[in-house]
């Protein structure tokens, strides 16, 4: 036998080379070292000097190299050759793929720019996407973020000009006690691990409040099974709480919030307008003097509890109607114990303990500060509660007032911005006043008029044609969703389908799932996209598809331009778009072709120069009408979006600018050189009260965050809520349809308000008396991660869990299967118990199920036979409701995707799988994976 | 059979914090990616991409669901890989001196070049830490990443196992138990690290820290008002104060 003992102190050669770049597994944004030998990825590892992740690396980012190597991966653009659906293709040239792509679209440019609907999915590039898009003209424009959480998004900006997601954290170094709501695995992934070990690690306290105990809610000190879609309910209990006990930072309150402003009280079209002085600017009264003044002159100090009488009309600060509001005994913990399914008493405790941990245990930074308004602080004052929520708050009808509701939690508790509590990241402190309001003005042959999406401040911001139709195909900032500041992805197919507001000719999707995981009512979807008018016909007519890997909705296009992986690829996490900026810090990225790749593949943003190019857009082409970029890398490097502001921050001009600068060529280089990022921090002074703090305001004008300073205070009341309330009441010009008006009036309240979720008002809670929700895995992300040869081997069959009580009651046993029935549809489902969940609660995994022959899996995967989607019974509309209307199962303020409100009931199945509906397979179009891998034998 | 050292210079080992592991893998992947390509034969995998996908992992993480006598039931994320334990009957039970246990640090490793696949010292383990690799036919088990521990070519802040350098949460310690004042030997002396399975009398070497106790604070606040009038008289004395 041969000694192949290991050496004492053995020390290898560990690769020929480190490249650093950012990873790609999910949108956390990782920094990571890609280890080469031999030209192949021999090991992938968290960098230690980046920003987001610190060194450390979660297990989709250590299975890089699986993905990278996928067999899943597409090799060549694809024509589709049998019908849609098949999976039929035909691999063609890149010059016969963009002859093709541009064949069709050009046409539409010149006439009806509206009839191209370009919406993209796992987009870090929608500021150039979106830039494209509008040099083509097309109001159908946006990314993904209304079936993803732009509650969440929208509620914060509007709320506090910054929301959750990655766009802010808590200030893990300082918080004592975090709480999160609907937190599972999501963006800002890494940090949020490295955040709740550190406050663990400090004897800090966590409470989890997610009907799903697994994940970060598993390790909270307190876990807070609430019932899905009553968060808010919950949350303003809290207030109700604080309120009472005066628990409440008046100080903050004060300075920082609109809790002074002047609200008209009376009726008429003013009533809940705040009373403005004649320069625009809302009024308080001062405390000092007792008369009106505008809130931001110096020495202000606003009153919160006088009213004021003025031409026969009450105007009351903004504090007193909240007071009035939320300590109504209807927000009493006993009054709403029953629909959260969270004792009164627990409540009471919660609310104790936030209170005890900000005001009793207060932190004060010996850091002087001067504010906007000339004020020199000695101290900043912190309240050590932090807060974190995502799309299990989100994902509701009633998740915009929800998440506004959490973030007046967080302002009156004084914990936004302050040592402690939660903190905005770069480009962010920003108020919607600041952001653009949305434009559809289209005209052939042009560009659009503006940019599509923004934040609308009123009735007059919608997007409505003469005759107050939606101008655009998702009906986004229309009366039926004003603020989709997202647009609403989740209504492309079915209204381009049902020709509602109006037919399109082409779809062009980019790496969105929408045939699978990533479309409500899946089944049916996949029919509109397959359906023909009576000429034989599609219906859609075109379909351009752009994704790297084989998946579902690859066999539902016409045209398929194959993206790189990760690790092929130049990218920007820039500033203009999500960067990875830091509480402390602006920063950005760029991802690079580490590896070259072996297939006939484009990145997908360089594919969309070319095509822009040939199009002849304007930005793309100069006066001669040659190209002004050869690829993404040279516009990464080359664009501005104001002068001298472009996509990458770092090192402009001569390689000393920071922010602001000439482009420079060696830019992309001096990136590769420190590691794929550049960091810029904010000076201590300016690290917190950002809003409000003089020293942040004029650093971030020097790094071109923005070009004067912007101070602002936070919105307890809402105004623009307001003045959607007074048009649905009859007042103003632009007047919403009749059978909307009763739904605004109810919904769109300038304070937070909870209302049960539409689904569970509209079917009848016997025949649907249970919830289903998803939870995302933490070693997935969404489709792309479950083909990955070593993260399936973790998971590849997501089983239904089902409480204890159900499962007794029903007499389900180990390996049983279950039908589960919505008002929409029924899937049949593997079951499996668990007792660490709400009572009235079923769960899943997301995007696990697959659909055969997609992923370069094989049709007998477990994905395929097991596996399952819960998007089958989940409608893009509510079931009828006899008024004759059909209403969407979305948000009626921003129009995210309400999935988290699906009602079902559950039956045993007789029999086992395999799981239905059972879609016929799809044929492959790059085969099927080895059935052996020995990764590593190359470097032995 | 084969022989264990009396006693060992140095004890690595692991302290594997239960109160903090969110049970997200980044471990275990971490580790099959490292080790795959590092000490001995790759960690294999079969039918990867068909219906019953299988590999050599040297680390898995195992979830439980707990119910208290008192309270809701919990979720347990547990990681576990090779305890390298001082009375290792894996090493015992070897036929072929494959299994060993390094006397400089204690480390319990396989000698890929004498190791037959019987297979003994999988069944002799009781905790199921070792695994056989189907294409190599060969034990394959945790070596507490050998070859970073010691490698020169590495920054000496990364010489660690792949899954302490990666674990997200900081759930994950590595470190020499024989050093009492050593951060490992801390940790455990703070909060009570646990051996698994101490009956067994394997004597592992790492520990597991257990989670703490979980529940509400409770309390209840005192309130000022009980009516908007009263709370807005309260802050008007309490605006006049600031």
């Amino acid at each position: 036998m041969s000694d192949q003992r290991a050496a004492a102190r053995p020390s290898p050669k560990v690769s020929d080379e480190i490249r650093q770049t950012t990873c790609y597994m999910c949108a956390c944004r990782c920094g990571i070292n890609v280890h080469l030998d031999g030209g192949k990825v021999r090991y992938i590892e968290g960098n230690r000097d980046h920003p987001v992740n610190r060194g450390v690396l979660c297990a989709k980012g250590s299975a890089g190299i699986m993905q990278h190597y996928s067999p899943a991966r597409l090799r060549a653009p694809l024509k589709r050759v049998g019908p849609r659906g098949s999976g039929q293709f035909e691999e063609i040239g890149w010059d016969e793929a963009l002859s093709i792509a541009a064949g069709w679209l050009a046409p539409l440019r010149e006439t009806a720019p509206e009839k191209l609907a370009f919406f993209t999915g796992r987009d870090q590039s929608q500021s150039f996407t979106g830039w494209w898009a509008q040099a083509f003209g097309t109001p159908n424009y946006a990314a993904h973020g209304g079936f993803c959480s732009v509650n969440m998004a929208a509620a914060g900006i509007y709320t506090m000009g910054g929301a959750f997601w990655e766009f802010g954290q808590p200030d893990w170094e300082r918080t004592k006690l975090c709480m999160i709501f609907g937190v599972a695995e999501d963006h800002d992934s890494n940090p949020i691990k490295i955040g709740l070990g550190q406050l663990k690690a400090r004897g800090g306290r966590v409470i989890g409040v997610n009907p799903v105990r697994t994940g970060y809610n598993a390790i909270a000190d307190d876990w807070v099974g609430i019932t899905p879609g009553t968060d808010g309910l919950f949350i303003l209990s809290l207030i109700h709480e604080l309120l009472c006990a005066g628990k409440v930072d008046l100080d903050y309150l004060c300075r920082y919030t609109n809790a002074g402003f002047l609200v008209h009280d009376g009726d008429g079209a003013g009533r809940g307008l705040f009373l403005r002085g004649d320069d625009g600017k809302p009024l308080v009264i001062d405390r000092a003097t007792g008369k009106p003044a505008p809130y931001d002159a110096p020495g202000v100090k606003p009153a919160l509890t006088q009213t004021l009488r003025q031409a026969g009309v009450s105007y009351r600060p903004v504090f007193q109607l909240l007071a009035e509001t939320y300590m109504d005994a209807q927000y009493a913990p006993e009054a709403v114990a029953g629909r959260c399914g969270i004792p009164a008493a627990r409540i009471r405790s919660i609310a104790a303990e936030l209170a005890r941990v900000a005001f009793d245990e207060e932190i004060v930074l010996n850091r002087p500060w001067t504010d906007w308004k000339g004020e020199r602080h000695q101290t900043m004052i912190g309240r050590p509660v932090s807060f974190h929520a995502m799309r299990g708050i989100s994902a509701h009808s009633n998740g915009f007032q929800t998440a506004r509701a959490l973030h007046v939690l967080q302002i009156v508790l004084g914990s936004v911005e302050t040592p402690g509590g939660f903190r905005f990241k770069p480009p962010y402190p920003k108020p919607p006043e600041a952001h653009p309001r949305p434009h559809a003005g289209a005209t052939p042959g042009q560009p659009l008029d503006g940019p599509h999406l923004g934040y609308p401040l009123g009735p007059e911001h919608l997007l409505l044609d003469p005759q107050g139709q939606p101008k655009r195909i998702d009906k986004a900032f229309s009366w039926e969703n004003p603020l989709s500041a997202h647009g609403l992805m989740h209504m492309v197919i079915a209204n381009a389908h049902a020709g509602d507001p109006y037919r399109i000719d082409t779809l062009f999707l980019y790496m969105a799932n929408m045939a699978w995981n990533s479309s409500m009512n899946t089944a049916q979807v996949i029919d509109m996209l397959t359906d023909t008018d009576e000429s034989g016909e599609y219906v859609i007519p075109r379909i351009i598809y752009s994704d790297a890997y084989s998946s579902e909705m690859v066999a539902y296009a016409d045209l398929i331009l194959p993206d790189t992986t990760y690790l092929e690829r130049h990218d920007c996490i820039s500033l203009l778009d999500r960067p990875i900026c830091e509480a402390d810090a602006a920063a950005d990225a760029i991802r690079w072709p580490v590896v070259e790749p072996d297939r006939d593949v484009k990145g997908f943003q360089s594919a969309l120069i070319e095509l822009g190019v040939r199009l002849g857009l304007p930005g793309f082409v100069d006066a001669k009408g040659d190209a002004v970029y050869e690829d993404y890398a040279d516009y990464i490097v080359n664009h501005q979006r104001r002068p001298g502001v472009g996509p990458l921050a770092g090192w402009r001009g001569d390689g000393t600018g920071a922010g602001r600068g000439a482009p420079n060529p060696e830019q992309l280089q001096r990136y590769i050189d420190n590691g794929g990022f550049w960091i810029s921090h904010i000076p201590e002074e300016a690290q917190f009260f950002k809003p409000w703090n003089a020293a942040y305001q004029g650093w971030a004008v020097e790094r071109g965050i923005f070009d004067a300073p912007q101070p602002y205070v936070f919105n307890l009341w809402l105004e623009p809520l307001a003045r959607f309330q007074r048009a649905a009441e009859g007042h103003g010009d632009r007047q919403p349809p009749d059978h909307l008006r009763d739904r605004i009036k109810r919904c769109f309240t300038p304070l937070p308000s909870w209302y049960p979720p539409f689904e569970g008002e509209t079917v009848d809670l016997a025949d649907f008396p249970l919830h289903a929700i998803t939870q995302r895995p933490m070693h997935m992300y969404h489709s792309w991660g479950s083909q990955n040869a070593w993260l399936r081997q973790i998971t590849n069959v997501n089983k239904l869990f089902v409480p204890g009580d159900i499962w007794e009651a029903q007499g389900f046993a180990e390996g049983d299967w279950a039908y589960l029935t919505s008002h929409h549809g029924r899937i049949k489902v593997p079951v499996a118990r668990m007792d660490a969940v709400n009572g009235q609660t079923l769960w899943t995994w997301n995007a696990i199920g697959k659909k055969r022959g997609a992923w370069a899996l094989s049709e007998n995967a477990p994905e395929a036979t097991d596996g399952f989607l819960l998007n089958h019974l989940i409608a893009e509309l509510l079931p009828p409701k006899g008024d004759g209307l059909r209403w969407a199962n979305s948000d009626p303020i921003t129009g995210q995707a309400a999935w988290f409100d699906l009602r079902v009931r559950i039956e045993r199945a007789t029999t086992r799988g395999p799981s239905e509906p059972r879609l016929p397979a799809q044929k492959s179009p790059v085969g099927q994976g080895p059935d052996r891998l020995t990764y590593g034998d190359d470097f032995t | 059979m084969t022989g264990l050292p009396d006693r060992t210079e140095a004890k690595l080992g692991l302290v594997i914090d239960l109160d903090t592991c969110v049970g997200c893998h980044a471990c275990v992947v971490n580790c099959k990616e490292w080790n795959t390509s590092g000490h001995g034969a790759p960690l294999s995998d079969q039918d990867p991409y068909g219906a019953d996908p299988s590999g050599t992992f040297l680390n898995r993480v195992h979830s439980f669901e707990v119910q208290p006598e008192s309270g809701c039931a919990q979720v347990t994320h547990f990681p576990k890989s090779c305890l390298h334990c001082e009375d290792a009957p894996c090493v015992t039970v070897c036929p072929t001196g494959a299994s060993y246990k390094r006397t400089e640090d204690g480390i319990v490793l396989v000698d890929e070049g004498d190791c037959m696949g019987c297979g003994l010292c999988a069944w002799a383990c009781p905790y199921g830490a070792r695994e056989l690799d189907l294409a190599a036919g060969v034990m394959k088990k945790c070596t507490l990443c050998i070859d970073r521990i010691y490698n020169d070519n590495i920054p000496e802040v990364d010489r660690v196992p792949a899954c302490v350098r990666t674990c997200p949460a900081g759930a994950r310690h590595f470190g020499d138990f024989a050093d009492p004042e050593s951060n490992v030997s801390r940790l455990v002396a703070a909060r009570g690290g646990m051996d698994l399975m101490p009956e067994q009398g394997t004597r592992p070497v790492n520990k597991y820290l257990p989670p703490r106790l979980k529940g509400s604070v409770e309390a209840q606040l005192e309130p000022v008002a009980e009516e908007p009038k009263g709370l807005l008289a309260w802050i008007d004395r309490a605006l006049g104060a600031l």
